[in-house]
This record gives structure tokens, sequence and C-alpha cells, in this order.
């Protein structure tokens, strides 16, 4: 048998060459000191792969358009299994891509492995480094949601502000400030179409320069002996990718990576972030305004780029032990001191988040399929501890008989007797009666005839805001003039995808002044405290 | 090490690809149209409107069914494509059969293949009577093999 397999690839490498070429790469010589501070690049080289096969898993199910994209989206997230874990590992993905590219880069410019010879390796890793946060900029547009949308608002007016570049760029990025359609097909195909050959080829001529010139010597290397570069490198490669896998790995599981609301364009109080690695800009922005606006965002990253272009040119000494290169090390920690104060002001800085901001639209969403009754039937079901006593399928108590099989049998009015005397209508039951209005009664007894095995699911996923949402929504009888899933009367506007017409803002104000901001409207006007008036509103905007 | 990152990464991959999308909604049942004037045995094409779920989208869409009021007034509704290959057929009168026109597909009035390439009877939606008013259910594939 093995001497087939001897024979075959003896075959094979007779016509392809693949063996040889293979050997050969692993048994070239490195320098006697290399070790574990060289693993970054084949780290790097290996999340662009898993970047690379997550994102064709990602594009096989979604629609590059605004509006479809977010939908696609939901639709991986929620419906295809594993798809939360797939764009789990993309997304964190792209951000351990920075933090190795970054950690690459640091050691490369700590041992001054750029000097002469390797001008053109640290170029094209310069050229690696700004596509890697290419992708990020133009990826970040991608889910089309709130997020995305204003976030990439900002970066295409800082575009559009740079000196004698910016009119060309605003129209390179497809309009007139404005992001929209033209914009997302741009960003989409830089995303997946220019950039990912372009990088194929950079890091191919990164590696063939670095084989070329070979790994950079310390001085007191050429004392030494060489040494393979397999087992020794090849095994601290893998366990450095392992480790990193493993770490992606547990952050794409654990980290649930939120998909907001559906981007709106006419909401004004949206307050966009950028992603994690960009926020020191973003926060060097805030620092300069006015005429020195620009500064911030344009001069200073063109001269931060035109400085790690210029570094092998400007510091052309010979190598010396990197424990010498203070000045180095001085460049480092100032940039590392520079970077964590300026991203740790942006993080301590953060404005608290409305409700609405919170709401994980990629979370399960059976709940959104009840109505407004049976969801406070939900608050009122949470708030008497119905699950204490009661089975819900697998989940709850087995005291009580599983209320997602029983209520097929049953009808409202005699749930309703059973709740207010459980004793009259079932004799020895030990379930003490529930102290609810009528109302009240009739909205837990909606839910609990609409509850079965099915759909039990929705009862453990509804968030607070919304049980608590639907309470002031019955509180203030909305469906006597409103629809939300198609229960109630459509002398207003259906209220489901309000967050797609309306800003939050106009809602809020909408509630104290109708007329006002719908002229000819008859609703009359709602004095809800704030705590309702946020609860409802988050509540009606989660709706689709 | 290879092999579990590998793994890692093809069993999410796999289960992505080819285990199907948890279903959004539970079937629902269209209304297809009034069937208190049909004559029994007549097979009539009718028209509707029904909601499909498609990927990230809900697509409203026109559907046909064949209906025909059996003498017992019950109704039986066959899905509008033949088993074969999913051509459109049609009623013809004279013969009293439905006909398959790209490859001469033929069935009774019960659906049942009396000749040609079907491999199965026709397929049937699920059915309900409210009052006069027809409502389909899902399509349901024919169990029964040619005549």
């Amino acid at each position: 048998m093995r001497r087939h397999w001897e024979g075959a690839a003896e075959w094979l490498d007779h016509r392809t060459g693949a063996r040889t070429a293979v050997r050969r790469f692993l048994t070239e010589e490195i320098p006697a000191s290399s070790g574990w501070r060289q693993v970054f690049g084949s780290v790097a080289v290996f999340l662009f792969l898993v970047q690379a096969f997550t994102g064709v898993l990602l594009a096989i199910n979604y629609a590059p358009t605004p509006g479809d994209a977010y939908n696609s989206l939901r639709y991986i997230l929620t419906e295809l299994t594993g798809g939360r874990l797939i764009r789990g590992l993309h997304h964190w993905g792209a951000s351990m891509m920075i933090v190795v590219a970054a950690l690459h880069l640091i050691q490369v410019f700590l041992y001054g492995a750029y000097k002469k010879p390797r001008e053109a390796t640290w170029l094209v890793g310069v050229a690696l480094l700004l596509l890697t946060l290419g992708y990020g900029l133009t990826g970040y547009l991608l889910p089309w949601d709130n997020r995305a949308y204003w976030g990439t608002v900002v970066v295409t007016q800082i575009a559009g502000s740079a000196p004698v570049v910016g009119p060309y760029l605003t129209r390179l990025l497809g309009g007139g400030g404005a992001v929209g359609v033209v914009t997302f097909a741009r960003f989409f195909v830089m995303h997946v179409i220019v950039l990912p050959p372009l990088t194929l080829a950079l890091i191919a001529l990164h590696i063939f320069l670095f084989r070329k010139h070979g790994a950079t010597p310390v001085p007191g290397d050429e004392l030494l002996p060489k040494k393979p570069f397999y087992p020794g490198q090849v095994f601290r490669d893998t366990v450095a990718i392992f480790i990193a896998f493993a770490i992606l790995f547990i952050m794409a599981a654990a980290v649930r990576v939120p998909l907001e609301q559906l981007a709106d364009p006419s909401d004004t109080t949206y307050i966009p972030r950028p992603e994690w690695y960009f926020l020191f800009l973003f926060q060097t922005l805030k620092l300069m305004t006015g005429p020195l606006e620009v500064v911030g965002s344009v001069v200073l990253p063109g001269l931060a780029v035109l400085a790690l272009i210029l570094v092998p040119f400007i510091d052309r000494g010979s190598m010396v032990r990197v424990t010498r290169r203070t000045t180095a090390m001085a460049f480092v920690a100032l940039a590392a001191v520079g970077w964590t104060a300026l991203t740790a002001t942006a993080l301590a800085t953060k404005p608290s988040e409305t409700p609405a901001a919170e709401i994980d639209y990629s979370g399960p969403t059976d709940w959104m399929q009840l109505s407004p009754e049976e969801m406070a039937g939900v608050a009122y079901f949470r708030q008497e501890n119905c699950a204490g006593c009661h089975a819900i399928g697998e989940g709850g108590s087995k005291l009580g008989p599983d209320l997602t099989r029983t209520s097929i049998h049953r009808d409202a009015a005699w749930m309703i007797q059973h709740f207010k005397q459980p004793g009259v209508v079932r004799p020895g039951t030990s379930m003490p009666a529930i102290s609810l209005s009528d109302a009240q009664l009739n909205s837990l007894a909606a839910f609990l005839l609409k509850l079965n095995p099915r759909n039990a699911t929705a009862l453990q996923n509804a968030p607070d805001f919304a049980t608590q949402g639907a309470l002031i929504y019955q509180a203030n009888d909305c469906g006597s003039c409103h629809q939300v899933n198609g229960m109630g009367t459509s002398f207003g506007p259906a209220l489901n995808g309000l967050s797609k017409r309306r800003a939050r803002s106009w809602v809020e104000q909408h509630f104290a002044d109708p007329p006002k901001l719908s002229p000819g409207s008859v609703m009359p006007p709602y004095k809800l405290s704030p705590k309702d008036l946020d609860r409802l509103t988050a509540y009606l905007f989660a709706l689709e | 090490m290879g092999g579990f990152i590998g793994a890692a990464l093809s069993v999410p991959a796999l289960v992505y690809l080819f285990f199907s999308p948890k279903a959004r909604k539970e079937s629902e049942w269209v209304e297809a149209g009034d069937v208190t004037s049909l004559a029994p045995n007549q097979p009539v094409e009718m028209v509707f409107r029904r909601n499909r779920v498609d990927g990230w989208k809900v697509v409203s869409e026109k559907g046909t069914a064949w209906v025909v009021k059996n003498p017992d007034q019950s109704v039986t509704a066959f899905g509008p494509q033949c088993t074969h290959l999913g051509c459109a057929y049609h009623w013809d009168e004279g013969k009293d059969e439905f006909v398959g026109p790209c490859h001469n597909s033929l069935f009774s009035l019960d659906g049942k293949v009396l000749s040609g390439p079907a491999p199965r009877g026709l397929d049937r939606y699920e059915t309900r009577l409210q009052g006069g008013k027809l409502l389909l259910g899902s399509l349901r594939p024919s169990s029964g093999s040619p005549a």
C-alpha cells in the first residue's frame, strides 16, 4: 500500500513539481534566532482564509441591495442553522485580523526588519494593512442596519471633505454624499470583488519577497548555524494559528453580534459609532472642530500612512539588537499610549443607549406574531408567575397541567371563570384565584388560547420591553383605531412596520400632539410618562 | 490541531448549507372561491392568490387548482402541474380526461394515471369547505402509483 502511495506521489511530482516545492518550502533554512515572535504573519494569512471561507458562506444567502440585505442577513441569523456562528466568525475574524496585522507590523518595526534589502516587503505589508482596513470600512455597510448606514454616512462625508480629491471621492463612492443603492453596490463590489483578488496577489508577493530575502536575522545570527523551517517553526506557527482560532471560535459562539433596526435615513436621533479599531480616529475627530476638522479626518491619518511608507527610507542604519532600538520602542510605546487613551476616552464618553437601540433584531422573533392583547397576556402570565406551577411544553413546573396542551380544549369563558374561581370550576384544585380586572383576564385568556407546543418559545423570547409596551397599548385602547398583526380596526394606520416609516423622535412627539405632526389627524393627544412612552414606542418599533 | 480547525469550520458550514431553514409560518389556508354552483364531475380551474415564503421574502403569487366537485358533494383540488415534468395540464371535455400536453400523460377525473410517462397520480391540495367556500391548504404529493 505504502509503495502505491509512494508511486502516486512520485507520478504527481514528476508532472507538477508539487512535492519538490513543498519540500523546498519546508526545508528552507532560517536564522537560529527565529522563534515565536515570527508567527504573526502566518496567523494573519490563516485569518484571511477564514474570512474568505465564511464570507463566501454568508454571500450564498445574502442579497446585496439595501433593504433586502438586511432581511437576508436576518434570515441567515434567525432561520439558518449555524448562520449565527458563521456571521460571528466573520465579524470577530475581521477584528482579530486587525489585531494580528497590527502585532505583525509592530514586531517587524521593533526588530527593524524593514531595513535593506526588505523595504519592498515592508511596503507590500503596509498596502495589505490598508486593504484590511478597507475590508472593515466597506463591510461595515453590508448589514444595512442603522449602525451600518450611519457609520457609512460619516465615512463618506469624511472622504468628501478631503482636500483636492474630496469631490472625486464622493463621486466614486456613489453620489452626492447620500448613502443609497449606488454607494451600497460600490461598497459590496469593493468588499467581495475588488479587494479579495488584490489581497491574494499582495499576500503572494509578500510571501515571495519574504522567502527571497529570508527571515530577518538579528545581530549574532551569522555566528550560529541556521536551522530548517520544519519542524520547529512550523510547529510554532501551527500552535499560534490554533490558539488564534480557538479564541475566534469561542468569541463567535459566545459573543452575539447584534443586528440593529433596519437602516432609517430619517432617524435624526441615531448617534453613529465606528468599529472599535477606528474609535481612536473618531475621538481625534471630536477633539478637532471647525477648520481643524479636516486635519483630524484626513491630514493626520494621511500623514500616519505616509510615515509608515517612509519608515524604511528614513531609518537606514545597520541592524542592531532589538534591546538597543530605543527610538523604535519609544515610537511604539507612544503610539500605543495615544491609541489606548483615545480609544478609552471614546468608550468612556459613549452615550447611554435608548432601549430601542438595544433591541437585538437578530434574536428570535416568534413573539412578534402575537397580537398586543396576547402580548399583554404574556406580561400577566409572568406577573402572576403561572409557570411556577404549570408546565409549558418541556419547561416549567409539573404541578399544574401543561398549558400548551390543555388550552385547546377550553374557551375564553371557561378560562376567565377558572382564573376567578379555580375551586368552583375544578373542585379540589390547589390553584389560587387570580385577582386581575376582567380586561386583564381577557388578555391572559387570549394568550393562553393561542399557546401551543409550537409557539411556546415565544413566551420565553418575548422581551420585557415588548410585553410592557403591549400593556400600555392595551391600557390606552390603541387597538380601537389601529391594527397590529391584523388585530384591531383600520380607522387609523396599521402600526406594523412603523420603524420603517417614521423616526422614533417623530413618533414620541406625535403622541403628545398628533395634529401638529399629522395635520388633519383625529387622534387624541396622549400624555404618557417618559417610561411608558419609551416602552410603547420600543414595542411598536419592534413590529415588522 | 489542523483536524480540529477543519472540523470546527466544516461542520457548521455543512449544517448551514444542508439543513433546511426553520419554518417561519405554519401553512395557511387560502380561499379559492365559491364551489356551490359547480356541477358534479366537471373540473374547473380556479385561480387564487397565496403567500409563499421564499427565503427571506414572503411573496404573494397567483396559484391555480383544478377543482372537482364529487357526486357526494365533497370537493377535490388537484395541483396544476403534471407529475411527470411539471407541465401545466388541462381538462379535455370530449374525452373526460386531464391531458398533459408535453408527453401525453393522461389522468382520470379522480387524478389517477391512465397512460403516459407520469410516475404518480395528480397531486392534491388539502381542502376544507366553509359554507360554500373552498379553502386550500398545502399541496400534498399523490401516493398513487400508475394504474
